[in-house]
């Protein structure tokens, strides 16, 4: 569609202490129903929002960490984790979930989300962007 | 609170009907929904309410209209996973109606 | 007089674990919770906070919060204890006062 926006959503924050990271990938649904471009980028204490293995059942908090997996069936497949947050963090690409997304086109096969990218290449991205909304 | 009544006991639900607790949901209030809305369910309009159970299960959300649509055609087939075939079940709109009756919040992006 | 020190922001984020060792008596206690949890995993470039600070004080980690946030018990600093909520409450009570770092 030539009028659809390039939108990317910027996530700094861990989920649980704050409310950011739940209204983050909300707006990002809300915002998939209109048929823009999107694309998540994952910094700073963001990329602790995709560790893999949480489980709230014991601090009362609705673990929202399975609703990043439905991303893909929302056409969101652009997931940018920053490399040097991950590692400034002691964090390896092992430790966060396996996010994916199915090419209808293809016969539905699976195809990764995420992609690891340096700061630098991250600075580029943000500059081909029409909206970047940051959490 | 509103709330509505299914065999004896009664279930708490929103100002737009939705159930307030999900984990409360048993099958017979999707009939009882239903029949507030003269609709009576068959097989099909089950099939769209399990699945749906089972993706806010899977993904703890309900999934927008268009998402529902497409993860309906990839399990059931084309001639289901369509807007005409789901809005033929659920003349509400397939998202609003039949989250309502598997029990669980509006969909997200659902105004 | 000993003091337990509570604090619940990541070391990543804020300065707020950096001021509490800063300022904390020797012989006093540190517990992590919340967000303050991610300070407690070992490999960081922030983990010599506690790893500087350990001989002097000592580290508690609350477990419900490190285990709703993904992170795994054998990747701690060595020496941090974790605790569940009958262990904060037994340490809010072994101390004369606590202070909520924010």
């Amino acid at each position: 569609m030539s009028d659809a926006k390039k939108f990317m959503y910027i996530n700094r924050k861990a989920p649980y202490g704050t409310i950011y990271a739940w209204e983050s990938l909300e707006v990002v649904l809300i915002g998939a129903a209109f048929d823009q471009e999107v694309s998540l980028a994952f910094v700073d204490d963001g990329v602790y929002q995709l560790m893999k293995g949480q489980d709230t059942s014991e601090v009362g908090i609705k673990n929202f960490s399975p609703t990043y997996s439905a991303l893909g069936d929302y056409d969101v497949n652009k997931i940018y984790i920053e490399k040097e947050s991950l590692e400034a963090r002691g964090l390896t690409l092992d430790d966060l979930q396996h996010l994916v997304w199915e090419d209808e086109d293809e016969d539905w096969a699976e195809k990764d989300s995420i992609r690891v990218v340096t700061s630098a290449e991250l600075a580029e991205l943000f500059d081909t962007q029409d909206i970047v909304l940051s959490f | 609170m509103a709330a509505i009544e299914v065999n004896g006991k009664s279930y708490e639900v929103d100002e737009e009907g939705y159930l307030e607790d999900l984990t409360t949901w048993v099958p017979e209030i999707a009939d009882v929904m239903a029949g507030i809305d003269d609709t009576k369910l068959d097989e099909n309009h089950w099939e769209v309410i399990n699945f749906l159970r089972e993706y806010y299960e899977e993904y703890q959300i309900a999934p927008a209209v268009r998402v529902l649509t497409k993860a309906i055609g990839k399990k059931l087939g084309k001639d289901k996973g369509n807007s005409k075939y789901l809005y033929e079940l659920f003349p509400y709109g397939p998202g609003k109606q039949a989250c309502k009756y598997a029990g669980l919040p509006k969909p997200t992006g659902c105004v | 007089m000993s003091i337990l020190h509570t604090v619940n922001k990541s070391t990543y984020e804020r300065d707020t674990l950096e001021a509490c060792v800063r300022l904390a008596a020797k012989g006093g206690s540190v517990l992590l919770i919340e967000d303050g949890v991610y300070s407690a995993m070992s490999g960081g470039n922030k983990s010599s906070v506690i790893e500087n600070a350990k001989g002097d004080l000592s580290f508690y980690v609350l477990g419900p919060d490190i285990k709703a946030r993904g992170l795994s018990e054998d990747r701690l600093i060595d020496g941090i204890k974790v605790i569940d909520y009958k262990g904060f409450v037994e340490l809010t009570v072994s101390n004369d006062t606590v202070s909520a770092w924010l």
